[in-house]
């Protein structure tokens, strides 16, 4: 059972009611990371995709990435943090695309960043158009802060498993805690169903 | 052990009483709360605090704690007002001794220094991201750690300085605590710099040197935070060391 706060009103308008639980609206862009923002040259970024043993199924350098065809999407941010952000645009490859072809007998990946950082994720909530390898935002290119030259970008779970400096992809027979999932945040993370930490259902 | 994260145990709301407030500034209050079966936490997590209007609106936020790790049922946050914010005039104006709200925590395991630890500590603040640096100078002088700690600590001018007299009072006897401030808008009377940010210059001169390899805890707002962890990276800190909490405009955090 809740305690009320007399004099607390808030701002409960219709602004929030498409928004998950917990959360309230935004239109900065705020930032959160765990250290020193890395700061990559195309020249030696690469992306890469492995299996379960490491072994390398999938390179590319900034050239042939950029060869790829891109999407442009439209999607809501939300973070653990309790900001949401509605209608961001960028311009991405689709997982679809970096994963056509590639055969894995596993149902979760590990990304892994620039700088060390960490997320797992089940390998199905990557694919059919619900993440992207983004490198742009708002029209540009994507600034170190939020995670450039790249990041993932699976928007419909919490920000934080939107690894920025996203730099591969490693395929996992079995689920492992990635980098705040060890340290105290939910496994999957749902912002829908408020999986926020560890042990929310 | 207290503050420690079980995997798989959900976090569970609890109701805390304020206990004690305490003005820091004209725009920021600390908030003792007392809360049954707190579980303890470690100095540098934080707390979410859910507030409920009559209505039944109900919104959260997360708030660093500010307090030594301690055995008691209790823990402090500095709230500072956000001009347009939501819940921090509230927590800064409104609440009172005896009033209730609910409490989730302690949270997060990244952002925190034990008292097991050892090494030097650099602790580098931007205005109220002092709150959990705070905790970690607290949890050092409350524990048999002997580590030595250096803060480096940018405010718009002295009006803006939290927890003031026991920062001069820790560093006073020279026990492990070293503070120099940073004034970015305005000095103080006799102040031997200009106002400014922080930069290489003072970097150099005022916290640990790469070669002792310093635990570096950098809090503030975003840009300031970028500012400072690039400042250690160009000094040769090992990035490894490095560790940032930033809050945005928005105030997500405090």
């Amino acid at each position: 059972m809740s305690v009320i706060s007399r004099g607390f009103s808030g701002r409960g308008n219709a602004e929030t009611a498409n928004l998950p639980p917990g959360q309230y609206l935004t239109t900065d862009f705020p930032v959160l990371s765990a250290g020193p923002t890395p700061h990559i040259p195309l020249d030696r970024w690469e992306f890469t995709i492995r299996d379960e043993k490491n072994a390398l199924l999938r390179r590319w350098d900034w050239k042939s990435f950029r060869e790829l065809p891109t999407e442009s999407p439209t999607v809501d941010l939300h973070c653990v943090t309790r900001w949401s952000k509605l209608g961001t645009s960028w311009d991405g490859v689709s997982l679809d695309t970096l994963l056509s072809d590639v055969h894995a007998d596993a149902s979760y990946v590990m990304a892994h960043s620039y700088g060390d950082y960490t997320t797992n994720i089940p390998l199905h909530e990557l694919k059919n158009r619900k993440a992207w390898i983004a490198f742009r935002f708002d029209g540009k290119d994507l600034e170190p802060e939020h995670g450039g030259p790249a990041r993932l970008l699976v928007p419909h779970l919490y920000l934080w498993k939107s690894a920025k400096w996203v730099r591969g992809l490693q395929f996992m027979r079995e689920d492992k805690p990635g980098f705040w999932e060890g340290l105290g945040y939910h496994i999957y993370g749902d912002p829908w169903r408020e999986q926020r930490y560890s042990g929310d259902q | 052990m207290a503050g420690a994260t079980i995997l798989g145990r959900p976090i569970m709301w609890r109701i805390g009483t304020v206990v004690a407030l305490c003005d820091e500034t004209s725009t920021a209050r600390t908030i003792t709360l007392e809360v049954p079966d707190w579980p303890g936490h470690v100095a540098g997590q934080h707390v979410d605090l859910r507030l409920t209007a009559p209505d039944g609106y109900s919104a959260v936020r997360s708030y660093s704690i500010a307090s030594a790790p301690s055995l008691q049922p209790q823990f402090e946050v500095t709230v500072e007002r956000m001009p347009d914010g939501e819940v921090s005039p509230y927590l800064t104006q409104v609440i009172a001794p005896g009033d209730q709200l609910e409490v989730r925590g302690p949270i997060g395991g990244w952002f925190v220094w034990r008292s097991e630890q050892t090494g030097p500590v650099q602790l580098i603040a931007g205005g109220s991201g002092i709150v959990p640096l705070m905790a970690m100078i607290r949890a050092r002088f409350s524990s048999e750690n002997r580590s030595q700690f250096r803060l480096l600590y940018s405010v718009r001018d002295g009006e803006s300085i939290f927890y003031k007299h026991e920062l001069k009072a820790l560093s006073e006897d020279k026990l492990g605590l070293n503070v120099t401030y940073v004034y970015t808008r305005k000095v103080p009377m006799g102040w031997p710099r200009p106002a400014g940010r922080i930069n290489a210059t003072l970097v150099a001169n005022t916290t640990w040197p790469a070669v002792l390899d310093p635990t570096s805890y950098i809090c503030g707002p975003t840009s300031f935070v970028e500012a400072a962890a690039d400042l250690l990276l160009a000094a040769a800190m090992k990035r490894d060391n490095i560790r940032t909490e930033r809050f945005g405009p928005t105030g997500e955090r405090r």
